[in-house]
């Protein structure tokens, strides 16, 4: 288990290419990362139009192997990796026994008795302490990996025609969610259909000291079809456009899968037991305690993470994470409200289904907006719920 | 970053450039590359009296929003009407068409840094 230095963040292997691109850095989960390197709204579009090149070697890699990985695995987590084909990915959860959230989780099967476990960088102690807890009486190793592993991702709808030509893995056998060994610049990676930014895109898992050809070879390679390096901040903000959870925003200890809308990912059939199977039953049956829904700004100021949500001028909720849209050109926000707000302001807000973003003829004009506000900086102002994701891209998904 | 010469700041990294009663007021090129993109800028609309110190503003970017503080006591004579259709003059020129006020001071501005203090300010953030 590796605890980072409070004072002193951790540099991801790419830490060079970052400065010598004169990226404006933070601290973000114990680690120096690249926040922007010029604007972060042109990489952002850049991810949109054509496509981005991130650094996300401060994702935790756990790697969970053994004739009894899979059953470990199974009772260790929401999902059934059991179940899954060698070569797929999924998207999972780790939860505690009262259901909540210790950490959403990307797991790939690599092999029968092998499987990387992707961990957000703040929970990678949380989720490898939980996994070897769990794997007890398990014929499974459990070993964190993660300074093993550097991970650049190449995102957006030119990602495969940049890769294509440098990599040894035919990228149109490359489903979505699948991950492929090969090479990619003649090093070896872990090349995987899979990203955080509701576009296309490729995440590369290879060796700390690889990492930087990898990255200068896409970079030089991409250039001329638009590829631009894009940090947190663009991830940030193409992910709520796409409207997917990020842990300590719309997930935590206090949420379960059930509260986020990602209810479907907890396997209540598979067979045995696992941690947090009886809460979450119960949480399956329950009536909803709260729902996430997502919020379009009414004026220029922008909802963000912890504001009020009002009805009629009422707490009835909270934002969990919020910015302007750079693609919608409008605040964007997903919030947790009580059931009956979200219902009523569906219903008035949006009209019915998705993509209906039909004005409700039967009341007032803005029925949502008249009643649904968020308090921004102890100024109501006002917001319409909005279905999710706020983006979704047009091209068909790589089948 | 930049640091006009002929300039005067204040500690909440706005600028100031003072012609007789008139103080034209902005962000600071510090400011703006620790906000990062900026998307909506309000300020007072004209004729609304301000005060030294006190929130009269707000600066919203990608990543977060800010007050603006006021740097002296006086009345708004005019606002920036671009910046409302391009926040982004914000960044791109934080000194010259990203201005977001004229003031006219009602007295002689206090307490207000020499390029050289407000130097050495943002290096002490770094």
């Amino acid at each position: 288990m590796t605890t980072p230095d409070a004072a002193k963040p951790r540099q991801t292997p790419l830490h060079a290419v970052h400065e010598q691109l004169g990226a404006s850095m933070t601290e973000f989960a114990g680690w120096l990362m690249p926040l922007r390197y010029r604007s972060e709204t042109a990489e952002h579009q850049a991810v949109r139009g054509h496509a981005g090149l991130f650094d996300l070697s401060h994702m935790g890699e756990i790697l969970v192997a053994g004739p009894g990985a899979a059953a470990a695995l199974d009772y260790a987590l929401v999902g059934q990796p059991s179940s899954m084909a060698p070569g797929r990915a999924r998207y999972t959860m780790i939860c505690a026994a009262d259901g909540g959230v210790l950490d959403d989780l990307i797991v790939y099967r690599l092999d029968d008795e092998e499987f990387l476990v992707v961990a957000n960088a703040s929970n990678t102690s949380v989720a490898d302490a939980a996994l070897r807890g769990r794997a007890d009486g398990h014929d499974a190793r459990i070993t964190d990996q993660t300074d093993a592993y550097a991970l650049v991702a190449i995102q957006g709808p030119a990602a495969a025609g940049i890769l294509g030509p440098l990599t040894d893995v035919a990228l149109d056998g490359v489903k979505y969610y699948t991950s492929h060994r090969g090479t990619v610049a003649g090093r070896e990676v872990l090349l995987a259909r899979t990203g955080y930014t509701g576009e296309d895109g490729f995440e590369l898992f290879s060796r700390p000291e690889d990492a930087e050809h990898i990255w200068r070879t896409l970079s030089g390679a991409g250039t001329a079809a638009g590829l631009v390096p894009a940090g947190l901040a663009a991830r940030d903000t193409l992910r709520l456009e796409a409207g997917m959870p990020l842990y300590g925003n719309e997930l935590g200890p206090d949420t379960t899968p059930f509260d986020a809308g990602l209810g479907r990912v907890v396997k209540l059939d598979k067979p045995g037991d696992f941690v947090g199977r009886a809460a979450l039953e119960a949480a399956a049956q329950a009536p909803p305690r709260r729902i996430l829904v997502g919020l379009r700004g009414g004026t220029r100021r922008v909802p963000r993470h912890g504001y009020p949500v009002l009805w009629d001028g009422q707490p009835a909720g909270t934002v969990t994470s919020g910015a302007p849209s750079p693609t919608l050109g409008v605040p964007i926000a997903m919030a947790y409200v009580e059931p009956e707000v979200a219902d009523a302001g569906a219903a008035a807000g949006t009209g019915a289904g998705p993509g209906g973003a039909v004005p409700d003829e039967t009341g007032p004009a803005g029925t949502a907006g008249g009643r649904l506000a968020v308090d921004i900086r102890g100024r109501a102002e006002p917001a319409v719920i909005t279905p999710l994701p706020f983006y979704h891209r047009t091209q068909d998904r790589p089948r | 970053m930049t640091v006009p010469e002929n300039l005067s700041y204040t500690a909440e990294h706005e600028w100031v450039a003072i012609d007789d009663t008139v103080a034209s007021v902005g962000i600071t090129d510090f400011a703006q590359q620790a906000l990062g993109d900026v998307v909506y800028v309000s300020v007072p609309a004209p004729g609304t009296a301000v005060t030294a110190g006190e929130p009269f503003g707000e600066v919203e970017s990608t990543k977060s929003v800010s007050d603006l503080y006021s740097p002296v006591d006086g009345e708004v004579i005019e606002a920036n009407a671009e910046i409302d259709d391009d926040p982004g003059l914000v960044n791109t020129d934080p000194y010259g068409a990203g201005w977001l006020v004229r003031i006219r001071m009602a007295d002689d501005p206090a307490g207000l840094l020499t390029p050289e203090e407000y130097t050495a300010l943002t290096k002490e953030a770094e």
